[in-house]
């Protein structure tokens, strides 16, 4: 028996039970759709938070205090107090560190922010007068403050459009006075909306001088993060390892390990986010994957009750000249195509949600999420669905052939 | 040397202790293009007999030659291939596949068989035509006659030209007309193709369409006979 016979024998006996067939593909067409959703929205997590990082510019090192998070436990490590001003004067020093063209410290902190009328909660961010040109954001109203401004810790601010937006409404902010923390600074200048630029929604954000936010604001002598850029794109992980050296120097630190601090390049920030984000896209897979087997007996069971009807069928076909491979072909070829089917309208169907659900994230959530139907998945998929077909179809073709042509024909 | 020989056939059934001989000491043989009926009361053994000559079932002691060649000389294999080039089946139940056409249930043995897809139609449209049911090819078994159903089987055991055709109870399931039709077909089949048909039934007169009568009661051949006044066609319209 060829092939193709046995192909067209087993569409056939599908065809017989169109309903039935429908309905005992559901958990293939489900799990193959969850697979497609769960792949496409991982991988549109992941670029969303890639096109964030590689905002901040190939160029750019962020320092933090802390070892590199290994895990939940070692998280509470990241909020010591290692970076401070000194290890920002050893930096800058062209003889530890070669090609460093700027950095700013960094203290960061929510907190409630109050014009004469609104109260809001927002990042307060505090930099040096760099940090404009790191991230790339010009106030379109007023100034960015100055290093004078720095060095005097003079309460000056710059808002993003929505703090703008929300403490001023339409009218004029420029040269008005906000209160952070009950301490009173004056506007200098507005940024224009520019959404997320690295680790910052600069529409929602005040940016204030880092000595006054660390002295009158937070009441620390250290800082958050320092981040650094180097001159040039391909001189980035030399200057990350001279900072790593210089660092360890001022620290005293004698060995990696006792690293108080971590030094993160563009380059390891996205070979970490896409570690968690495919180990979280693997979990969720796998969740997927249960309903796959889950299907896959209800397949079994189908093919189990299917044979049972058929005995007499199966009994005639041995009659005639159909050996135990022509029997087994012919089951286990309709479990197959069962459940490639399944996959086939379960592709198209998580294709479709993805879609949707991509849509509503970049029309309604205006976040910056792209579409994506990832081709692998969807072989994935189909590979997935027949290889279930062909796992839990193999056990009633199985029976199928094996049965007795005498006894199958005086099956009632 | 006879096309089939067997030769001092045994059958016996064991169950849980219980040991029931079905057939006893088996001897005949039947030459190619020989029209014989196996006779018998039900449980006589006869049905056991026609699934041992069909490949369908093996004996427990004895010989049978199928063209020279007992069953133990085929593989797996060739038992099935031998099943579908050259034995045919027609059965009481008539065992037609349900909801799928006369044509297609015809068609099915060259499923198995190694002719190419382009005779198969015109292979099928022969065969249907031979048991005149070419106005019903298109027809499910379900709009069907038991007559014109038990005619769609005879055409689909001819569609591979088989050495030999088995009909167990063809008449079983029909009146004595349509039984009568489909024995004048059989027979008539015998004449123009000389087939081998080996016929079982337990009716003297459905019997009496062959050439030879043998006779089994308790698992033993009774009786072994020719028949001196067969049935035909031409008494059928004598009366």
């Amino acid at each position: 028996m060829t092939f193709q016979d046995s192909f067209i024998t087993a569409l056939g006996g599908l065809q017989i039970n169109k309903s039935r067939s429908v309905l005992t593909i559901l958990g293939i067409v489900i799990g193959v759709a969850a697979i497609i959703t769960v792949m496409s929205m991982g991988q549109g997590a992941e670029n969303l938070i890639l096109n964030q990082v590689r905002g901040l510019g190939p160029q750019t090192i962020i320092i933090e205090p802390g070892r590199e998070p290994q895990g939940p436990s070692s998280f509470t490590e990241i909020f010591t107090d290692s970076l401070k001003q000194k290890d920002v004067d050893a930096l800058l020093k062209p003889s530890n560190v070669q090609g460093l063209k700027k950095l700013t410290p960094m203290v960061i902190q929510v907190a409630p922010v109050t014009s004469e009328n609104e109260t809001i909660r927002t990042s307060i961010v505090g930099a040096s007068e760099l940090l404009v040109k790191i991230l790339d954001i010009y106030p379109n109203q007023g100034v960015f403050f100055a290093d004078e401004d720095v060095r005097q810790k003079a309460n000056v601010a710059v808002i993003g459009l929505e703090v703008k937006r929300k403490l001023f409404g339409h009218s004029d902010a420029l040269g008005e006075k906000i209160k952070i923390k009950d301490k009173t600074f004056h506007i200098v200048g507005i940024l224009p909306s520019k959404g997320q630029v690295a680790l910052f929604n600069v529409d929602d954000m005040v940016v204030v001088p880092y000595t006054t936010a660390q002295q009158y604001l937070v009441g620390i002598n250290y800082f958050n993060a320092i981040i650094a850029q180097a001159e040039t794109e391909d001189i980035v992980s030399r200057v990350a390892r001279d900072i790593e050296l210089t660092l360890r120097e001022t620290h005293g630190i004698d060995s990696p390990e006792k690293d108080d601090f971590h030094v993160m390049t563009q380059i390891d920030a996205i070979e970490r986010i896409q570690v968690i984000t495919t180990i979280l896209t693997l979990f969720l897979i796998s969740v997927a994957a249960i309903s796959l087997i889950v299907g896959g007996v209800g397949i079994m069971n189908i093919m189990l009750v299917s044979v049972t009807e058929r005995t007499r069928e199966i009994g005639l076909r041995k009659a005639i000249g159909a050996t135990e491979k022509d029997i087994m072909a012919q089951f286990l070829l309709e479990a197959v195509i069962l459940t490639a089917l399944g996959g086939i309208i379960g592709i198209v169907f998580g294709a479709s949600l993805s879609f949707l659900v991509s849509l509503i994230l970049s029309r309604i959530i205006a976040l910056e999420w792209e579409f994506i139907f990832s081709v692998f998945a969807a072989i994935l998929g189909l590979g997935v669905a027949g290889l279930v077909g062909l796992v839990f179809g193999f056990y009633p073709a199985r029976q199928a052939s094996f049965k007795n042509p005498i006894e199958a024909l005086s099956y009632e | 040397m006879p096309f089939i020989e067997v030769k001092n056939l045994e059958k016996i059934y064991r169950s849980d202790n219980v040991v029931t001989p079905a057939l006893r000491n088996i001897s005949f043989t039947i030459n190619q293009g020989e029209f014989v009926a196996i006779m018998g009361p039900s449980g006589s053994g006869k049905s056991t007999l026609l699934h041992i000559l069909g490949f369908l079932d093996r004996q427990t002691t004895g010989e049978y030659r199928f063209n020279g060649k007992t069953i133990d000389d085929y593989s797996k294999e060739e038992i099935a291939h031998t099943r579908n080039k050259r034995m045919g089946f027609i059965f009481q139940a008539f065992n037609l596949l349900p909801r799928t056409t006369v044509f297609e249930n015809i068609k099915l043995p060259l499923l198995y068989s190694d002719i190419k897809k382009s005779q198969r139609d015109e292979l099928a449209l022969k065969a249907i035509e031979s048991v005149n049911l070419s106005h019903r090819i298109n027809h499910e078994p379900s709009q069907l006659s038991g007559g014109e159903k038990q005619r769609v089987a005879i055409a689909r055991a001819l569609i591979n030209k088989p050495d030999v055709i088995f009909a167990d109870e063809p008449t079983g399931n029909l009146d004595s007309k349509s039984g009568q039709m489909v024995m004048e077909i059989i027979q008539r089949l015998h004449e123009e193709n000389s087939h081998t048909i080996i016929l079982i039934t337990h009716e003297t007169y459905t019997a009496e369409y062959a050439q030879r009568i043998i006779k089994i009661f308790d698992g033993k051949v009774e009786s072994d006979t020719k028949v001196n006044h067969r049935h035909t066609a031409r008494d059928h319209f004598r009366k």
